[in-house]
């Protein structure tokens, strides 16, 4: 507490404060930025090994190494702690560090609510993989927990999901609201909205998003804890309930999530190409108006998800058309993004061949969306491996590729090194051949008829599903350079200069490399 | 090097056109199936498919030749070009007229599936935690439908057969060319049954009976295989469908068996059974509708399934234990058997759970304690 208290007193002229403490009480946006990098990090290898365990399961046909309810367990665990521990507060950590040197701001909004919305995680996250040790076991009902398996049917550790869900919701909102008001409040002058930066850009809207739909999951999983505790009946047909309710519910959360999951990632990627291509971002504005489309029809695409659960005709029919308009904005992304590329100078630095293969294959995933989006088809793809293709297709690929490679980007401006290129590269090599031997071969088998969630499968499934395996542990293991290569340029490496990469352009890049652990005490005079 | 990594996935995706009978074999697309309807969709399928191939191949045709001839390294120095309100207008246009091109013949499709009326046959399907359950609405035929992939088979002490995980007891049979209506739904959690080759998959749900419907054609007889497709615990992997279609007069002479065989059951149920027989008989049921759960040896499933050898119910609660057999627990996967089981199939099971795996009560349950019992 002295700590504390004696750095709060010279606010402005210190540096960080010694030991632990630091980073118990920081209110610093870059400390609190490099937290929750690190924690997705660490959940990133987490998931990942409970993906491990699930692709050698199914490496052969029969059950060799778990039973059927472990199986289950793994495939939830895995699904809950990629996307609410490692890809969600991966951006949460990237706008900590980015957005208020990108517009020329001290520091968050609020940084006392940052510091309480980064510390809430650790133990969501702990309460939710301690289950796994409980008799009962961990959740094993999926991460789209439908009702009543969650509910009626779950094991007693559905509580503590919905605690944990519960806890990292209010973590998300907070987050949310900081950086909404951050963006709004703290902007240089001179810095208008149609000047921020692309990636300032899709996180004001992704953290909209946030807002809007976070409480709705809570709402979701508050029906779920009176079903099961206090003898309400929301989604039991039995006591007069509706179990599709549930799904609206969660889809219409569960819809906006998956942007919530990628418009950071495209906004990352609008940051990396001009500068590798040194040429301006084509179209800023038309991808401001496509981003806030994105969003917005967002909201009115959930139940294609739910193709397959007896929708009337009409209303299938317009979640269709609503579905295929997506397509639409997030086409003129991508043509933006090749015209920026096109006739530019352009080099391939690590964080630029991430942001390549995103573009490439986030489209693949697209495509695939867009083949889901038809309603018809949908019936034979619905719940195969071919949606298991499609959204690690957009996730992995898609929004981890963009965290990765916003973290190559950044990287020597937050430790001053340059990281070792031939090793970058290595990683990005590694990781994007085990991405498609691991991924690609799921369209296959899912068209051929493999449903997803399945601990053991019919024996013509056999040879993809051998492949995806060896893919899935190609990438796993790549992830490990990564660790190695962060850790050696944290520890060393050639000095960075200023502005980092020749083609870089923003505030970002007019501070020292480190950054210092306060900036722009002043505000920067944008033109 | 990213160039050809590239082309070689490409080559993957378009030997999946060019080459179908090669790639038969390893299963890569989706089957054409055997009605309009499957063959509509995996039309419309294709369709997507090579309209997003098309795009791809331009959109990256493009991005490639800006890689290849635009890179600093060839000496390219950048434009400052950075918008274009036609270009924009037009990639917004273009894509929308190809969407408008997709969605007309989806939505003709859609409106076909959709149309469930004059149906010939209707089929109510049932979900339970793990099988199916097939009833034919004004035949007064009805029956479960249970995997009979051994467990042996599932944990690799055998050799697995032709037919893994994709084989059943009770075969849920359909005339061809007949209009043949399916109401799906459910006794627990929510499941869906999925018929590739017919292109039927519809949620089963607990509360609510979807529709779907199927008109095999004549001359399409055969054995189907499906899965259920909607996550349901533990055994989800494990509750497969096999449709047989039959011609429409083998489906009458099929509908009479089924009918002769439950009178003859009912009759059966009245006789006097020994201990023997009624070991013989429980042992096969249990292996077909208990030991999924129970495990083969009763010894239960981890904290989920209770173990049966040596258990207080099996020792000494014999009331309790048919009572569970017949009624079931709520809220658990131990449904109620009445439905699925005769009553001397129940009576063998029972006896047999109270003397195997060391149990050695040396009672029997008769089927008529079961008949009592349900009164």
């Amino acid at each position: 507490m002295t700590t504390a208290t004696a750095s709060h007193d010279d606010h402005g002229h210190h540096g960080p404060a010694k030991g632990i403490m630091r980073w118990v009480l920081t209110t610093n946006h870059k400390d609190i930025g490099t937290m929750y990098l690190w924690f997705s990090f660490a959940m990133l290898l987490t998931g990942g090994v409970m993906a491990l365990i699930v692709r050698a399961e199914l490496f052969q046909p029969g059950m060799q190494l778990i039973r059927p309810e472990f199986y289950n367990q793994m495939t939830t665990m895995h699904g809950l702690i990629m996307v609410f521990g490692a890809i969600m507060p991966a951006f949460v950590g990237l706008a900590n560090w980015m957005v208020p040197l990108m517009i020329g701001a001290p520091d968050m909004a609020l940084p006392r609510m940052n510091n309480w919305s980064f510390w809430i995680l650790p133990f969501a996250f702990g309460m939710l993989l301690f289950t796994l040790f409980t008799e009962a076991g961990a959740p094993n009902f999926g991460w789209t927990f439908y009702a009543p398996l969650s509910t009626t049917y779950a094991p007693s550790s559905v509580t503590y999901f919905i605690f944990g869900v519960h806890m990292m919701g209010i973590s998300s909102i907070m987050g949310a609201i900081n950086i909404i008001v951050t963006i709004l409040n703290l902007r240089a002058p001179g810095m208008t909205l149609m000047k921020m930066p692309l990636f300032v850009w899709t996180w004001f809207i992704t953290a909209y998003l946030l807002v809007a739909v976070m409480p709705v999951l809570a709402g979701v999983v508050t029906m779920m804890l009176m079903d099961i505790h206090y003898g309400t009946a929301f989604f039991d047909a039995a006591g007069g309930g509706d179990p599709v309710l549930f799904q609206h519910v969660f889809w219409f959360f569960g819809h906006p999530e998956v942007y919530i999951m990628i418009l950071p990632a495209f906004g990352i990627v609008s940051q990396i190409i001009p500068t590798f291509a040194r040429k301006p971002l084509f179209g800023y504005a038309s991808m401001v108006y496509a981003t806030s489309s994105i969003a917005f029809l967002s909201f009115i695409v959930w139940a294609h998800h739910m193709f397959t659960v007896g929708l009337p005709l009409q209303t299938e029919l317009f979640f269709m058309y609503a579905t295929m308009l997506i397509a639409i904005p997030t086409g003129v992304k991508v043509f933006n993004w090749v015209s920026t590329m096109f006739r530019g100078s352009m080099t391939f630095e690590t964080p630029m061949l991430f942001a390549l293969a995103f573009v490439v294959l986030f489209t693949i995933g697209g495509f695939s969306g867009l083949m889901l989006s038809i309603a018809p088809a949908d019936f034979q793809y619905h719940d195969t491996y071919f949606v298991v293709a499609h959204f690690h297709y957009v996730l992995v690929p898609g929004a981890l590729f963009g965290i990765i490679a916003g973290v190559y980007y950044w990287l020597p401006k937050w430790t001053g090194h340059y990281y070792n290129e031939n090793l970058g590269k290595f990683h990005f090599w590694m990781s994007f051949i085990g991405v498609n031997i691991t991924f690609f071969p799921m369209h296959f088998i899912g068209l051929a008829g493999m449903p997803r969630r399945i601990p053991d499968y019919a024996l013509q499934f056999a040879d993809f599903n051998a492949i995806a395996t060896v893919g899935a542990f190609i990438f796993g293991f790549s992830q490990l350079i990564f660790l190695f290569l962060l850790i050696k340029t944290i520890r060393g490496g050639e000095k960075a200069t200023d502005q980092v990469w020749e083609g870089a352009e923003g505030l970002e890049w007019t501070i020292p490399s480190p950054a210092p652990y306060h900036t722009f005490a002043e505000p920067p005079h944008v033109k | 090097m990213y160039f050809r990594t590239w082309q070689r996935l490409s080559s993957v995706v378009l030997g999946l056109v060019f080459a179908p009978a090669a790639m038969a074999d390893w299963g890569l697309n989706m089957p054409v199936g055997i009605t309009e309807v499957s063959q509509s969709i995996f039309e419309l399928h294709m369709l997507i498919f090579w309209i997003c191939v098309w795009i791809g191949v331009v959109v990256f045709g493009v991005m490639f030749y800006s890689i290849f001839k635009h890179r600093k390294s060839k000496g390219a120095v950048a434009s400052k070009f950075h918008e274009s309100l036609g270009l924009e207008l037009l990639w917004t246009a273009i894509p929308t007229v190809i969407l408008i091109a997709m969605a007309v013949p989806a939505t003709s499709v859609l409106i076909k599936m959709y149309d469930t009326t004059n149906s010939d046959v209707d089929i109510k399907i049932t979900g339970h935690q793990w099988k199916w359950q097939y009833d034919y609405l004004g035949e007064d035929v009805g029956f479960f439908s249970n995997l009979t992939t051994t467990t042996d088979e599932i944990y690799n002490r055998t050799e697995k057969g032709e037919n893994y995980l994709e084989e059943v007891d009770n075969h849920v049979v359909v005339p061809t060319g007949k209009k043949i209506r399916f109401l799906i739904t459910s006794n627990d959690v929510i499941h869906a049954w999925w018929l590739p080759e017919i292109a039927v998959k519809k949620d089963a749900i607990p509360g609510y009976i979807n529709e779907s419907w199927a008109l095999i054609p004549e001359g399409e007889e055969g054995l189907y295989r499906g899965k259920c497709a909607e996550l349901c615990g533990v055994q989800h992997g494990f509750m497969p469908i096999v449709l047989e279609a039959v011609t429409a007069d083998e489906y009458q002479a099929w509908l009479d068996d089924q009918r002769a065989g439950k009178v003859a059951e009912a009759a059966a149920a009245l006789g006097d059974f020994s201990y023997d027989e009624l070991m013989v008989e429980g042992a096969e049921v249990y292996a077909r509708s208990c030991a999924g759960c129970h495990g083969t040896e009763g010894q239960g499933m981890g904290n989920i399934f209770p173990a049966l050898a040596g258990s207080p119910m099996a020792l000494n609660d014999m009331a309790g234990h048919i009572d569970i057999v017949i009624n079931g627990k709520p809220g658990t996967a131990m449904q109620s058997f009445t439905a699925q089981l005769s009553d001397v199939e129940i009576a063998a099971v029972i006896t047999f759970e109270r003397n195997a795996w060391g149990n050695d009560t040396g009672e029997t349950v008769t089927p008529q304690m079961i008949i009592d019992a349900k009164k």
